[in-house]
């Protein structure tokens, strides 16, 4: 499946707006991502496995607070910033 | 405290500046009346902390996160021109689906470990929690069991106790004999003190104060905002409460209010504490209003050091060249700090972004940078070339 990077995390995947990774669920593919930029899951999922307040994740156009969902292959999973602050 | 433990009394000085909207370094020649901004470090990250290593001064770690990314820490070992993001930053222990664990929202204070132990540094959170590095910041574990304890867990109180943008563990303090003395403070949670290596700590809070209203025998209630050892006499501490100034003597364990000897109009209310790296006596604070809704803001608007060269018993303004009226500061308890030359220079950032600094112990001041971001920490190292 393809992980839609946001602006604020493309200096981890070198401007790469969009990364192919495998899994078979959210949490696999976001190991997968995190294997070949260390740190950005990180940035993404606290260490408790929840997603960050001012994050959100797409499944496709659903939104997911879940790591353990399923993911197909031809799945498009994004990651939105709500680039809150002042 | 680490420009406490760097004895190198002439040279340039470099200040390394946390604000909210990223990180700067400022540089001066050998006599400190010019300066050199760098451009902008991780522009738009808000820097907590940032921090360069006395043992080895080409190491600079700094303590970064944003509005809505996760904290992290970077490191440098070229003295601040390059940059790499530590590969396990600090994390709470992961607690089994369906518990509710702590998250770390932010990394707020760092410290080199004891001069004995290069490459190893303290880090603590907000919310509170301490932890170690054992490899030049590059991978973080929890340190101590406080992290996890339902005692401590308890003193910490919520997220309604600590301060606005979120509890924290702050001043830790390695006694300079001893590897395994430790301080620290929390906000809220009160002082704690360690004498073997951190596999116990106890409350240090004897003295004093809390909010009228609240039970000072309750350790929650108690907001040491900013704690100093001095490097001259270890068994000295002074520390800035939310409410007072105070000082204790080790063995000790009663901190006395020296605030008490301010003057009433301006009172003992404030965030940074400063020491003199060579005489016990001297110390600084910057005093902000506590009076009312607490605006903490400089009193009256009218910004002042005041400094003890008695520890305490007496308190003198230093306001000379700062603004003399509408100057509505407010100074963190990160940012003040001071150089090791042999006249102590001191620095202030401002949350209005403009650091003010003097070459002669507070006597007399000026603004050397300004139109900075938010300042929220500053730290010093005299390179001594």
């Amino acid at each position: 499946m393809r992980i839609h990077i946001p602006g604020a995390l493309r200096s981890y995947t070198g401007q790469q707006t969009e990364v192919e990774v495998g899994g078979a669920t959210l949490a696999q593919a976001l190991d997968a991502l995190d294997q070949r930029f260390p740190g950005i899951r990180f940035r993404i999922i606290t260490e408790q496995d929840t997603v960050r307040p001012h994050i959100r994740i797409f499944i496709n156009d659903r939104q997911t607070f879940h790591l353990a969902k399923p993911l197909r292959d031809d799945d498009d999973v994004y990651v939105v910033c709500a680039l809150s602050g002042g | 405290m680490p420009s406490s433990t760097n004895v190198t009394t002439s040279g340039t000085v470099t200040l390394f500046i946390g604000t909210r909207k990223g990180a700067f370094i400022l540089k001066s020649d050998r006599t400190r009346r010019t300066w050199k901004l760098s451009a902008p470090i991780y522009l738009g990250h808000i820097i907590h902390h940032m921090v360069c290593d006395p043992r080895d001064k080409r190491m600079v770690l700094m303590a970064a996160s944003t509005g809505h990314l996760g904290p992290t820490i970077f490191r440098s070992t070229d003295g601040g021109k390059t940059w790499k993001e530590s590969t396990a930053p600090p994390t709470f222990r992961k607690l089994p689906e369906g518990e509710k664990g702590r998250t770390v929202g932010h990394v707020f204070w760092l410290t080199p470990c004891h001069a004995n132990e290069p490459g190893s540094w303290y880090a603590g959170t907000s919310p509170q929690g301490l932890f170690r590095s054992d490899d030049g910041g590059a991978t973080w574990k929890p340190f101590s069991y406080i992290n996890d304890d339902p005692q401590y867990i308890e003193w910490m109180g919520s997220a309604q106790d600590g301060t606005p943008d979120g509890p924290k563990l702050h001043s830790i303090i390695v006694d300079p004999r001893d590897p395994k003395h430790l301080y620290f403070g929390m906000s809220g949670g009160g002082i704690h003190e360690s004498i073997d290596g951190g596999k116990t700590f106890a409350p240090l809070i004897k003295g004093m104060e809390t909010v009228e209203g609240f039970d000072a025998s309750v350790v929650t209630y108690h907001d040491p905002h900013c704690i100093r050892l001095c490097p001259s006499n270890p068994d000295r501490l002074y520390h800035q409460n939310h409410c007072g100034i105070y000082r204790i003597d080790r063995p000790s364990t009663e901190w006395v209010r020296i605030g008490k000897t301010m003057p009433k109009k301006v009172g003992d209310i404030g965030f940074p504490m400063v020491v003199h790296p060579r005489n016990a006596d001297t110390a600084w604070v910057f005093p902000m209003d506590g009076t009312t809704v607490w605006p903490r803001v400089s009193p009256e608007g009218k910004p002042a050091a005041y400094v003890t060269r008695n520890g305490g018993t007496k308190w003198i303004r230093q306001d000379k060249g700062l603004p003399r009226s509408n100057a509505w500061w407010t100074v963190k308890r990160q940012a003040m700090t001071h150089d090791t030359h042999g006249l102590v220079g001191l620095y202030v950032g401002t949350t209005q972004g403009e650091i003010w600094a003097s070459r002669n112990e507070g006597s007399t001041w000026t603004c050397i940078a300004r139109h900075l971001p938010e300042i929220y920490a500053i730290e010093a190292a005299v390179l001594g070339r």
